[in-house]
């Protein structure tokens, strides 16, 4: 009996690798498919940044391939969940790399699972666009590495400058524990000078904090506080916002683009009235005017994806959205998939309307936004407005 | 009765099981294709480091730690900042980390380990996330929740860089390792290890000094993870806190758990398939954890005592029961 099986099972191997190589011989017959890798925080911590980029590939890679793909070959996307862990996206990487022999990476939720792959993605020469935040991605300027994110240092910029128009001079600076909290504060206390902005007091709180009233009532009784900026993600800057009412403080109150969600207008409540913060215009994508030559971008994003998956779109799948149609638009330009000559194309983007804004990049500047992609919100009746 | 002493030779642990480690460290690289397989396996290696030397503590001494990724994370930070910032050689930024966690792990360790059961783990666990806190607040040294980049390791003028070099550095210490703990184990130490665990009064009646054993088994695996930290940083030659995590702690003690208590190669089994097994299953996508957790229960439930032992238990059932077949039958 024991033999029987045996023999059976020797088949039935055999009979699957060569089901594997004719399957592999027909796909190199027809047109191979162009393979777009991507490593994404799907689950862990950052999984409500990974989520909705990963959706947004899927999306758009079956819209592509609808319309009959790129250069007329399919587009293939590798995705790997590596749940917010550096280490984990440094293995899925050398695995899309070497295992996976992809064309190109789109992914990196986070700015630490993208900077441990940079080295990687540079020896290999391929090229790869970060979904991630922070400055240091970007600069100094990586040959290989893009990213389509705005970064934190341009929401303090887009901050400062709504600041220095109603002449604020004088603020506070309050912050979370996090990585973007933290990359944020010294992006502000660093580009501040520069706009005439000095801080004068920077309070910070705690992961697990549930009440931040003693850092507001100190910044509450610093002598000249005309505003107050709170760097941070997650539920703390709905604290933030509570307590700042709670105690009340009557100077204006900014909140980073890392709050930009409904949610933080749900958790904030009423308090959240009046709270200004820069953010991508795909929030708004509605009440932007007609003539915003943004809008179209937007809107179908949004729509596409709200009809799809049935919640609410973010901004986090829109930088996945900009990643890959700024691959694909480099591919059509390049004419194929060589790698040199597809970076080199996206180093050239020039002009393309992502949801993020404007992209136009350039030898020193892989990332290609500047300010104009921010727009100033303000929440209005519960809801988002535009700063005029 | 021909099978028995083979057997035996193969379990007995500083040659045998020495030996099949040696063979199969030799023979892996014919299987290896490219690079990413020999990163896995490097990966596993030092993952095996650490876990050789938690299994000590736990499988023997019988003392829990939930918070070995601290010491792995400092090793790692140590010598990330030592070597990176301050420009040390690696060489000497690492022995300067091991040191100072061996310290470390001393001070800390006399007074936890007078502690027992749930209460250890709460103090372990409590160092681990302390080193975790320190890592993620001291941002001027340590780079913050987004990390820090890594120089190459050298010795002298030579950069250790690439894969394959890396493989055989710590395919060999990884043998190390495993031969220090087997002749610990096998030392009048590694016994008196042995009597903590089956009864800590019963150890201190026959004159075992219970707090001086403990607290060198609990510094010599704190060494362990710490090298094998300061190599994974200059391997990955990029760092983040996610090292020193409370999780990753967790996932060291089930690898050890999971490839079975008290077996230095049990050890090394579950840090291999617990780094592999993600891998694998990627293929699974959305469903790769729901597989992950029935693998882990499924093995839980059919080899309770973990991989290593329970399939050693079974083989040696079988062969008892062949030479009981053979007596009876003469």
């Amino acid at each position: 009996m024991k033999s029987k099986q045996a023999g059976s099972s020797i088949k039935r191997g055999l009979a699957a690798v060569a089901a594997v190589f004719t399957l592999m011989a027909g796909t190199a017959i027809a047109a191979d498919p162009i393979k777009v890798g991507s490593f994404l925080s799907v689950t862990g911590p950052a999984a409500f940044l990974g989520d909705p980029e990963q959706k947004t590939l899927e999306l758009y890679v079956e819209k592509i391939n609808a319309a009959g793909g790129v250069l007329g070959r399919k587009l293939e996307l590798v995705a790997y969940d590596s749940g917010g862990n550096a280490e984990k996206a440094r293995t899925f990487v050398k695995r899309l790399i070497e295992q996976d022999k992809v064309d190109v990476i789109v992914g990196g939720s986070t700015t630490g699972e993208t900077m441990a792959v940079v080295p990687l993605v540079e020896a290999a020469q391929v090229p790869f666009i970060s979904l991630a935040g922070a400055v240091v991605i970007v600069e100094p300027v990586k040959k290989w590495v893009f990213k389509t994110p705005h970064t934190d240092r341009m929401a303090c910029e887009k901050i400062f400058i709504d600041m220095q128009s109603r002449k604020f001079s004088k603020i506070a600076l309050i912050s979370g524990p996090g990585g973007f909290d933290k990359s944020m504060r010294g992006q502000c206390l660093g580009v501040a000078k520069k706009y005439g902005i000095e801080v004068i007091a920077d309070e910070t709180y705690g992961g697990g904090d549930t009440d931040m009233t003693a850092q507001l009532t100190k910044i509450k009784n610093t002598a000249g506080v005309q505003a107050v900026l709170n760097a941070g993600f997650g539920q703390g800057p709905a604290i933030v916002t509570k307590n700042y009412r709670q105690i009340g403080v009557s100077m204006p109150l900014y909140q980073s683009h890392g709050v930009a969600s409904k949610e933080f207008i749900k958790l904030a409540g009423p308090a959240a009235e009046g709270v200004r913060l820069p953010a991508a215009a795909l929030l708004v994508a509605d009440s932007l005017p007609q003539s915003d030559a943004q809008r179209s971008v937007v809107v179908s994003y949004k729509n596409e994806y709200e009809s799809r998956f049935k919640s609410e779109v973010s901004t986090f799948g829109g930088h996945a959205y900009d990643g890959l149609y700024i691959v694909v638009e480099a591919m059509k330009k390049a004419g194929g998939t060589d790698k040199a000559k597809v970076r080199d194309a996206i180093e050239a983007t020039h002009g393309f309307m992502g949801t993020a804004g404007v992209f136009n990049m350039s030898p020193t500047d892989h990332m290609g936004l500047d300010l104009s992609a921010f727009r100033m919100l303000e929440v209005k009746g519960g809801n988002w407005t535009l700063v005029k | 009765m021909q099978s028995r002493p083979i057997l035996v030779g193969l379990a007995s642990p500083r040659t045998g099981g020495m030996l099949a480690l040696a063979g199969v460290i030799a023979l892996l690289p014919l299987f290896l294709s490219n690079k990413y397989f020999y990163d896995i396996v490097v990966l596993v290696g030092l993952n095996a480091i650490v876990c050789v030397g938690l299994n000590l503590l736990i499988g023997y001494a019988g003392q829990i730690s939930l918070g070995h990724a601290g010491f792995f994370g400092a090793g790692a930070y140590g010598s990330a900042i030592l070597a990176s910032r301050f420009g040390w050689p690696p060489i000497a930024a690492m022995l300067a980390t091991t040191l100072a966690v061996a310290l470390l792990a001393y001070l800390v360790g006399r007074p936890i380990l007078r502690l027992k059961g749930h209460y250890l783990a709460m103090a372990t666990l409590g160092m681990g996330i302390i080193v975790f806190m320190v890592i993620t607040t001291e941002d001027a040294y340590t780079g913050g929740p987004d990390g820090i980049a890594v120089v190459p390791f050298s010795i002298g003028g030579y950069v250790l860089q690439g894969e394959r070099v890396w493989y055989w550095v710590v395919g060999a210490l990884l043998l190390l390792a495993v031969w220090l703990a087997q002749n610990l184990i096998d030392s009048p130490a590694g016994r008196a290890l042995r009597a903590l665990h089956s009864s800590e009064v019963g150890a201190e009646v026959v004159g075992i000094n219970a707090a001086k054993h403990k607290v060198m088994v609990f510094v010599i695996s704190a060494v362990f993870a710490s090298v094998a930290g300061s190599l994974a940083a200059h391997y990955s030659g990029f760092i983040t806190p996610g090292k020193a995590t409370f999780l990753h702690s967790i996932e060291l003690v089930t690898m050890v758990v999971f490839g079975g208590m008290a077996s230095t190669f049990g050890a090394v089994v579950g840090a291999a398939v617990l780094t592999t097994l993600p891998q694998l299953l990627a293929v699974f996508e959305d469903y790769e954890m729901m597989v992950f957790g029935a693998v882990m229960m499924g093995t839980m439930i059919f080899l309770p005592r973990g991989v290593v032992p329970s399939i050693a238990r079974l083989f040696q059932a079988r062969s008892k029961q062949q030479i009981g077949d053979k007596e009876s039958g003469a």
